[in-house]
């Protein structure tokens, strides 16, 4: 794929959207995806590493990730300029159920920049064609520093509307932030969504989802309703190399997304 | 067709095959030392009681495989496909254990959603001839897992050693097609009486059982147990059992940059290294050996099982004969049962 824009997200400047178009029209019709699912992007050379797509299915003809720089294959599509081509492997992973969601209302709660699929899941929904599918979105997105939100433009545009709740907060605010300012699990419990009829999706960092799950359970939520996102390190992405799994279910390949009743029965490996 | 080869026709033999294959099969390193590798003259060949050191997944699995190379043409970096693999070929000599291996990694490499492309093509293409074992060794335990030392399953032709000849066994299509080979000669029932006599005789070398059957169940209620706090303390982490071990099929895949061309390659990784789970961002899943112990040991006896119907280990004991520490996977799987074996009970490992 052709790197058609490239930008950077935050003020650390640690993260980098890149929005990729497909070599052909054939190869864009024949890439199907949906919310919460990945790709392997790959740098000759460099390397290849997992990403969760950060656009939305219903944004046609190109695909949009957003990366953390961390590692050589990381640092490297950070340094890449537009008009560049890279590798792509995918569409891999089982993605958001989101068939399961029709009808019903939806709490995402996102924390850091695991928000990319989720940004994806939520513009897949506000697209005039799928809003009817789910009742109420209610989405709570924290990050450490207003500089470390994501996609603020989008944001500022999901706050005026009236199709879905936003609430965006961050740990600490400075002199220029308006917004709320408090963990993300606090900011849940306050907001205290119902849970009737209601499933939540919620990716970010350990750490976060460690406090919000006990939280998410005082708010009456069923543990098949909760589903979340999970990282590991991986290399093929088809369940051969043998890297992610947790218990006897590939991150991979069953995953990335499970429901907290899969994870109960599975061994903390994650 | 029961069938038998003279020894003193096994080097043309070998010579017919290589005339038309690839040829695999078991070498003498050194005294008491065989390795698999691809055969150049058929006098290397050493179809040994031994148990081959590596186990022959390499001739599928390769320690190191080139998945594809790449080039920069122009501004871009093009991709170059690796080259099929041309001629047809022949596993020679690899024990039931080993055989029984592949069919396990088969399993992971084959699937419904993904196949491994690089696996099947060689899968395809190979015809395996594989060994009766008439002399299992003290670390064998192979009638636990499922298998036994003559076990057919997998093979295309099965060799035993008569120690004067070879009997021959044709067991697939495959194998079917050496049938009018003519070097093969029909067996009479004296080499069938042969045949049951060292089986019955492999049978009683291994001669104790231990519980592997109902493992998975165990298992299942066994992830936080204190044992794993206990069963991984003198594994040192070296990793030798993962790579020695048949049914071991993780790898890592690398890119080797030799500007302005390269490769992308896929190496062997080993569950029991701390690299293996690390994140960039830092975090570890499995930060210590106990977590990786649990691993190697839950993945051959519990997520394999739920996954294939089958325990991922075939009791070849690689892992107990180059442990540089002594780890023997059988008494971790004894102390997973509340009934200890009698037969094994008072036996030295």
């Amino acid at each position: 794929m052709v790197i058609k824009k490239a930008y950077v997200e935050t003020t650390d400047r640690m993260l980098r959207t890149l929005e990729l178009s497909f070599l052909n029209e054939e190869e864009a019709r024949a890439f199907h995806f949906v919310p919460g699912q990945f790709c392997e992007l790959s740098i000759f050379g460099k390397g290849e590493a997992p990403f969760g797509i950060a656009s939305s299915p219903t944004e046609n003809g190109s695909l949009k990730f957003t990366i953390n720089k961390a590692g050589v294959v990381t640092t490297a599509l950070h340094h890449l300029e537009e008009g560049a081509e890279i590798g792509i492997r995918g569409p891999l992973g089982n993605g958001y159920p989101i068939d399961l969601f029709k009808g019903k209302n939806l709490l995402v709660i996102g924390g850091g920049f695991a928000f990319t699929t989720l940004r994806s899941l939520i513009a897949y929904l506000l697209h005039p064609e799928n809003r009817s599918k789910v009742n109420e979105i209610t989405v709570i997105y924290g990050a450490r520093m207003p500089g470390l939100l994501l996609y603020r433009e989008e944001l500022t545009q999901w706050e005026k509307m009236s199709d879905l709740k936003l609430l965006v907060t961050v740990d600490w605010g400075d002199k220029d932030w308006k917004g709320k300012v408090g963990l993300v699990p606090n900011v849940l419990e306050e907001v205290a969504p119902s849970s009737e009829n209601t499933y939540a999706v919620i990716c970010g960092p350990p750490i976060m989802i460690k406090f919000t799950f006990p939280k998410l359970m005082a708010l009456r939520f069923p543990d098949e309703r909760i589903y979340t996102s999970l990282e590991r390190r991986m290399k093929c992405g088809i369940g051969k190399c043998g890297r992610c799994n947790i218990g006897h279910l590939y991150v991979c390949k069953n995953g990335p997304v499970f429901n907290y009743t899969q994870l109960k029965k599975l061994p903390k490996d994650y | 067709m029961k069938l038998k080869l003279d020894k003193k026709d096994f080097k043309p033999f070998l010579q017919s095959l290589m005339d038309e294959y690839d040829l695999f099969a078991p070498v003498e390193l050194a005294e008491g030392v065989s390795v698999f590798k691809m055969i150049d003259q058929p006098g290397e060949v050493h179809l040994t009681e031994l148990l081959p050191q590596k186990p022959a997944k390499e001739f599928f699995f390769p320690q190191s495989e080139i998945m594809f190379r790449y080039e920069k043409i122009g501004k871009q970096k093009q991709m170059i496909s690796e080259e099929e693999v041309k001629r047809e070929r022949i596993l020679l000599g690899a024990k039931p254990c080993d055989i029984e291996a592949i069919s396990i990694i088969e399993k992971v490499f084959v699937g419904e959603e993904y196949t491994d492309v690089y696996f099947l093509e060689k899968r395809k293409k190979t015809t395996i001839i594989g060994l009766g074992c008439n002399h299992p060794l003290s670390t064998c335990f192979c009638s636990s897992t499922g298998g036994d030392p003559f076990l057919r399953a997998g093979s295309d032709l099965f060799f035993i050693d008569l120690d004067e000849a070879y009997f021959v066994e044709l067991l697939t299509e495959k194998g079917m097609a050496f049938h009018k080979n003519k070097f093969f000669k029909e067996a009479d029932s004296k080499d069938l009486t042969l045949v049951k006599e060292l089986e019955e005789k492999a049978f009683e070398k291994i001669g104790y059982s231990i519980p592997v059957d109902g493992i998975e169940k165990r298992l299942d209620l066994m992830a936080e147990s204190s044992f794993w706090d206990r069963v991984h303390e003198k594994c040192i982490g070296c990793r030798i059992c993962t790579y020695l071990c048949p049914t071991c099929h993780c790898f890592d895949i690398v890119d080797e940059d030799e500007h302005p061309r390269g490769k992308r390659v896929r190496n062997w990784d080993s569950c029991l290294s701390p690299l293996y789970s690390l994140e960039t961002s830092g975090h570890n899943p499995r930060p210590t050996c106990r977590e990786r112990t649990r691993q190697r040991l839950m993945h051959k006896f519990n997520y394999f099982p739920k996954n294939f119907n089958q325990v991922a280990c075939v009791g070849c004991g690689r892992c107990i004969l180059y442990c540089p520490v002594h780890f023997d996977i059988r008494q971790a799987i004894i102390a997973t049962s509340p009934k200890r074996p009698r037969r094994f009970v008072g036996k030295r490992i």
